[in-house]
């Protein structure tokens, strides 16, 4: 049952591993402070919506479940979405048009796909606690190359008047502003995922150790 | 042991049977060669600072170079083309540039837009032109300050368009993209404007001008002399169009380089300035400045060892006149409609991702086959 929770935050990780939701990867992990929004918003969107799908699965007729499980994850994007403009507008103008669009993003209509419509309640909300913390995870780690380098900062809190950001003397006079550009987005999630993969065969060369080799 | 080498010669293996004495190193060098004349001009007529942007790019390409080499376990700095790399991005810097940015263009290069695509051979972008764009979206303000050459300085002239202290002012082709519209419709060629704002151009460019005026009748503007010899604001390696020529003309008489790109590059450019350019001076169509422009900016250096890189060309003569036609179109919009003064760099860049695509369209036809169709995805193709 554990496996259900840890598979998507390294084996299938969405972003690093699966190479889902990269739009919203792309596009908000320009700062950390989004990325942690954004991570937190799919967190509860994915976990919510594998809930109820799992439990609807026997209701929902075989070949209208994709408009089905919009439904249900427009739902629960619509509540993410009301109570970041109450509570937090600075994320919610930040993340502007990925918040929407998270009921299209692939993780979530993944999931519901090929796991909350197939499996019962408990593997399903695991499942989608283990997937929406690895998307987070990920897209923590690329927001923080992402700003530290392209814009000399690292945001951790933004609410108001109430800021908590580290400014890199040097960096942030003449930072690698290209990496705060979409297109720096994609370099750094290629480079993070060709770091990962060079992790992989290195702990999968040959000769190292025959069982754990076939294991990775 | 005569017996053993005679053996030797006439053994037979698989192909390739017919091998070129020419190496990967020794092109490296002779298109080094050729960039070397005008990378000297700018370092003269920069100072030694520019030597030093020259020297740390070379070294940081070297050195990304050397890194890939150890990731890879296999020797590919010796070829050269990391040093021809460096020179290249070096050349495309302005030459107050602070030295970290050709560090970091260099590195970038070799590593971002070589490495990670599998060493060269296998780049989908010129790695030079890759390294600059990264400076270019990076570090917008250092890459747009030129400083005044040596020559205008040293004719005492009081240097017109200088933004701050005369060490630096703006390139032609800024300097006319801000100041031609001020004028449109009272002037019948965009060059008048340099004079009537008084861009400084150099005592020899005044004196030539006068004197060709005066031989043929002619009313020249003044300016093209400049233009054409490098004495002007701009990248290190881009001012002189008279020794980049040269070294374009060297290469192409060693084969190195196919004149069809630099041809169809410059000419359609040419074309589509003389057809369209003299809109912004209000001179209506089939007025605008030829001579001028193809002077100016990183026309030359793009066309001549940029547009041509090996790697990311065209192979067929076709795709090759397509790939130049397309660069020099590009360049034009960029340069008079886009928001930068010069786009030689980026429309390289955009054609070189077509490259693929328009060698697809000019496949030759195998002997003994009818050309029937043209080869498309999924319809499995003959080639």
């Amino acid at each position: 049952m554990i496996k259900e929770l840890t598979k998507g935050i390294f084996r299938e990780n969405p972003v690093l591993m699966l190479l889902l939701g990269l739009c919203p990867t792309l596009g908000v992990s320009g700062k950390f402070f989004n990325a942690i929004g954004m991570g937190l918003g799919v967190i509860f969107v994915l976990v919510c919506s594998n809930a109820v799908i799992s439990l609807m699965k026997k209701i929902i007729p075989n070949q209208v479940r994709i408009p089905g499980y919009i439904v249900i994850i427009a739902t629960f994007v619509t509540i993410v979405e009301l109570m970041l403009r109450a509570f937090s507008p600075v994320l919610y103008s930040g993340l502007g048009i990925f918040i929407p669009l998270i009921v299209v993003n692939c993780i979530v209509l993944g999931r519901a796909e090929a796991f909350a419509g197939k499996n019962r309640l408990l593997p399903s909300v695991l499942d989608g606690l283990g997937m929406g913390i690895g998307f987070t995870l990920s897209l923590m780690l690329i927001a923080f190359i992402r700003e530290i380098l392209g814009a000399g900062t690292l945001t951790l809190w933004e609410s108001g008047s109430t800021v908590y950001r580290f400014v890199i003397p040097g960096l942030s006079e003449a930072p690698v502003s290209v990496l705060a550009t979409p297109a720096g987005a994609l370099f750094v999630v290629g480079f993070v995922i060709a770091g990962i993969n060079a992790v992989k065969q290195y702990r999968s060369r040959p000769g190292k150790d025959a069982r754990k080799g076939a294991s990775v | 042991m005569k017996r053993k080498k005679q053996e030797f010669q006439f053994s037979v293996a698989s192909s390739p049977q017919i091998r070129s004495p020419r190496s990967t190193a020794r092109i490296m060098v002779y298109v080094i060669l050729a960039l070397l004349p005008a990378a000297l001009w700018g370092v003269y007529q920069f100072g030694w600072y520019a030597a030093a942007v020259l020297a740390v790019s070379v070294a940081a390409a070297a050195a990304g170079e050397g890194a890939i080499c150890l990731i890879r376990k296999k020797n590919t700095l010796s070829d050269g083309s990391a040093v021809l790399t460096g020179l290249l991005v070096g050349m495309n810097m302005p030459p107050s540039v602070p030295l970290y940015i050709p560090a970091i263009a260099s590195l970038a290069a070799v590593i971002v837009f070589k490495g990670a695509f599998g060493g060269l051979g296998c780049n989908i972008i010129n790695p030079a032109l890759g390294g600059r764009l990264i400076a270019f979206f990076s570090w917008s303000s250092a890459m747009f300050t030129f400083q005044t050459p040596r020559t205008i300085l040293e004719s005492g002239l009081t240097v017109a368009g200088a933004t701050g202290d005369a060490m630096t002012s703006a390139t032609p082709l800024t300097f006319l993209k801000s100041s031609v519209p001020e004028y449109a419709g009272s002037i019948s060629n965009e060059m008048e404007v340099l004079s009537l704002k008084h861009y400084s151009l150099s005592k020899y460019d005044a004196a030539v001008t006068d004197k060709i005026n005066s031989l043929f009748g002619e009313n020249f503007c003044y300016g093209y002399f400049d233009a054409f010899f490098g004495i002007k604001g701009g990248c290190i390696g881009e001012i002189s169009v008279f020794l980049l020529l040269l070294g374009g003309l060297f290469l192409i008489a060693k084969k190195i380089i196919h004149w069809e790109i630099p041809v169809a590059f410059i000419g359609s450019f040419a074309a589509a300035v003389w057809v369209f350019g003299g809109l912004r001076a209000g001179t209506g169509f089939f007025s605008g400045d030829v001579v001028y422009q193809i002077f100016s900016g990183g026309l030359f250096l793009g066309a001549f060892f940029m547009a041509t890189d090996m790697v990311t060309s065209p192979f067929r003569r076709g795709s090759m006149f397509l790939f130049g036609i397309g660069c020099g179109l590009l360049t034009f919009l960029i340069r008079y409609y886009g928001s930068f003064p010069e786009g030689v760099s980026l429309a390289i860049v955009f054609m070189n991702l077509t490259v693929p695509m328009l060698d697809r369209l000019f496949i030759p036809r195998r002997y003994g086959v009818k050309k029937k169709r043209r080869v498309g995805v999924g319809k499995g193709g003959n080639a």
